[in-house]
């Protein structure tokens, strides 16, 4: 049973629909990532998810019932794009206050800070104001914040933005612990190699609607151009074969992209019979920048507001 | 609601605790207190050195009666102009030199101005000392003769006495209703405005620090507004009950010192000067305790708190709305703020009328509307309920401004609900109206 399955939802702001009839669903554990340019309607489909907004059209399937806000929301934690937190009020209040308001008891609310800011070697932060934090810091808190109440479902806006490799390891870190856990997680990202290096599934949302979706071995192996790698121990001075047709000729290697009808046994078939020892051989497959350029690159990048 | 309870208790804690809320809770009556002690204490520093010199050659001034406390007078020492100051005289009378000359101005010359009360004691004396001259010369009436005259018609007065319903007597004195309700209906627009716009800031600060789509995804929008209205209201009613409390101590502190001296003194002059102006100055001081006494204060004082807490929650479900709508400038807010100032403004400025006239139309009305209801009727209220104004009104009064406040609550909830999370441009009022009006 997938935690969270959305059905053909719909949005419509006063001169555009925010989200066109998306659907997709996301099975418990997974590190989903939402991918799309900016003003692609990731915030607005982030927000009817966490309760914020209701759809104007579709439904919400939350462990297998409807969704209702009043109840399920306790059991998502969200990390809005824009960071948010009261500059003036204490660290460490501040946590606890915003744990209660997710329904954790006072006791709980304290003993989970408590281990969280540990575990993350916060602990002398918990007088100190949110002002006297720095940009990377304050980032760190907004996480600890968003998983303090041990959600089934998290959903992160730009999780590293605004880190150093240090913190952005530990954060990553806690994420496959958390997904390892059983809590499932939505990533919302315009960061591509990160997706790829995480995510298990990944949705790719421009103009409101779904471009496509699935696992990020299936998505690249879609739009694989059947291109290759090949290192040999010498080039030949000529290459003259019906299978495949050199794209990039290096000191040491070829990339080569394979004819339709042929397969890689006919390119490795070919340097063996000219007697080249093949030292390496490997597809490309498209990174999802590539995908992500080569699906939304040629629409026009800003969304054009439609006459009301 | 139990979550709505923990934002109110942030919302308390927070201003409560905070540096400037102590500071004005507790230096607000000290100053007050100060400034009242400090015109006593003047007062009675004052009025206690002076001592003046008369020469009087016509033998009009016969300085008869003793001197009042505050001011000695000593009848024709060996002082001229030039040198009174030095012989610690602060200042030199002298009076016309024709005798029963009642025309001519008496001069006083002084290296000070004196205060009005010292002025008016001193003209009393003289006026007294020509007085008595005169009618002894005239029609030999004993100095003894016109005094008991004297105190005998001082001590009549007029008292107002009104009749209420079915010949109940109800004090009449408005003085002391016009400077309750001037006072009561001040308070309640300076607090509207200062707890009003303390709403408006937090909800401000929540959408500019981006934090309200962090608790909105906890909790609904509603929650987060009334917790934060209901948050600050009890700040505002902690401070008044802090300030009452600290006033009473004060006061009794204050009683406990200086006016002990105050009273002797004015006890003093009262022995001292049979049929003097202190003996009715001691009935006045007695008939306004007793009109004090008379004022329905529960009434007056239940009525200010529903007034206070009502009114509050009116204004502050429309500032919350505003600062919903406004985008991190602060003059975006002044412009939007505007149709909300504007009738607390006008509201002061009918008091100021209604004060004067609390049974005119305009009053009647102005205390009934919503919009202006806490203002004007707390000012109406101390002049007597049912007889200014009819239970009818009162009740009438404090229905619609809890349906009123119900209806902004609702209003702005909508308003509140769009506007928080959105960012870029400030909502215009044509936009508001759509949101609060909309379907669903």
């Amino acid at each position: 049973m997938p935690l969270l399955e959305v059905r053909h939802l719909v949005k419509q702001y006063a001169t555009q629909r925010a989200v066109d009839d998306i659907s997709f669903s996301i099975e418990p554990g997974t590190i989903f990532g939402l991918l799309g340019p900016n003003g692609a309607g990731k915030t607005t489909l982030l927000r009817m998810i966490t309760g914020i907004f209701y759809p104007d059209e579709g439904e919400i399937i939350f462990e297998g019932r409807k969704f209702k806000p009043a109840e399920d929301i306790l059991r998502i934690g969200y990390m809005p794009e824009e960071r948010g937190l009261y500059k003036k009020m204490k660290i460490g209040e501040q946590a606890l206050y915003l744990a209660q308001l997710k329904g954790l008891t006072k006791e709980m609310a304290f003993a989970k800070t408590k281990e969280w800011f540990l575990r993350l070697e916060m602990q002398s932060w918990w007088t100190k104001k949110v002002e006297d934090l720095s940009k990377g810091m304050s980032q760190k808190l907004q996480f600890v914040i968003t998983v303090l109440h041990e959600p089934k479902l998290i959903i992160l806006d730009e999780p590293f933005s605004g880190l150093d490799p240090v913190n952005s390891n530990l954060i990553k870190e806690e994420i496959y612990k958390l997904a390892k856990k059983g809590c499932t997680i939505i990533f919302s990202t315009h960061r591509m190699e990160q997706v790829e290096e995480i995510c298990d599934q990944i949705m790719l949302v421009n103009k409101g609607r779904k471009i496509l979706d699935g696992s990020v071995s299936d998505v690249r192996q879609e739009f694989r151009e059947t291109l290759f790698h090949i290192s040999l121990d010498t080039l030949p001075r000529q290459i003259a074969s019906g299978s495949f047709e050199v794209v990039e000729q290096e000191e040491q290697g070829l990339v080569v992209k394979i004819k339709d009808g042929f397969t890689a046994n006919d390119v490795l078939q070919y340097f063996i019979q000219q007697g080249i020892l093949v030292k390496e051989f490997h597809e490309i497959l498209p990174s999802l920048n590539d995908i992500f350029i080569k699906l939304i690159g040629d629409t026009p990048k800003a969304r054009q507001f439609q006459p009301a | 609601m139990n979550k709505t309870w923990i934002i109110i208790q942030r919302e308390y804690l927070s201003r409560v605790k905070k540096k400037s809320f102590i500071l004005s809770t507790f230096l607000t009556p000290v100053l007050f207190a100060g400034v009242i002690g400090i015109i006593v204490f003047i007062t009675i520093r004052n009025s206690d050195k002076e001592k003046i010199a008369v020469i009087d050659n016509s033998g009009t001034f016969k300085n008869q009666h003793d001197s009042l406390k505050s001011v000695k007078f000593e009848l024709n020492p060996p002082v001229t102009k030039a040198n009174f100051y030095l012989k610690g005289y602060s200042a030199i009378l002298f009076s016309p030199h024709a005798d029963g000359d009642t025309t001519s101005d008496w001069l006083l010359y002084s290296r000070k101005s004196f205060g009005v009360i010292t002025t008016e004691q001193v003209n009393e004396k003289i006026r007294k000392e020509i007085e008595n001259t005169l009618l002894l010369k005239k029609f030999r009436v004993s100095t003894t003769d016109i005094d008991s005259i004297r105190s005998t018609t001082t001590e009549i007065k007029v008292k107002p006495v009104r009749l209420g319903e079915n010949g109940k007597v109800e004090n009449g004195d408005s003085t002391l209703a016009y400077i309750v309700g001037y006072v009561a209906s001040f308070l309640i627009y300076l607090t509207l405005f200062i707890y009003g716009a303390m709403v408006m800031r937090g909800v401000m600060e929540e959408k500019t620090n981006r934090i309200a789509e962090v608790i909105v995804s906890s909790v609904k929008p509603f929650q987060l507004m009334i917790g934060k209205i209901v948050g600050i209201g009890a700040v505002g009613l902690t401070q008044f009950f802090l300030w009452i409390i600290l006033i009473i101590v004060f006061s009794a502190v204050i009683g406990a010192f200086i006016p002990h001296e105050v009273l002797l003194q004015a006890q003093h002059a009262n022995d001292r000067l049979p049929g003097g102006e202190n003996n009715a100055a001691m009935i006045q001081l007695a008939s306004t305790i007793h009109t004090f006494t008379t004022v329905n204060w529960p009434l007056i004082v239940g009525c200010f708190l529903f007034y206070f807490v009502f009114g509050y929650l009116f204004y502050a479900a429309l500032f919350a709305a505003v600062g919903s709508a406004v985008n991190e400038d602060p003059q975006d807010a002044q412009s939007l703020m505007f149709p909300i100032t504007m009738p607390l403004i006008l509201a002061i400025i009918i008091m100021i009328n209604a004060i004067t006239h609390p049974e005119s139309g305009l009053a009647k009305w102005s205390s009934i509307i919503p919009f202006f209801s806490p203002i004007i009727m707390m000012a109406r209220i101390p002049f007597g309920v049912p007889g200014t104004v009819p239970w009818w009104q009162l009740g009438l009064s404090m229905l619609l401004l809890v349906g009123g406040f119900l209806f902004t609550t609702w209003l702005s909830a909508k308003i509140y609900r769009t506007a928080i999370l959105m960012y870029g441009k400030k909502a215009t009022w044509k936009e508001m109206w759509k949101w609060a009006f909309r379907k669903s």
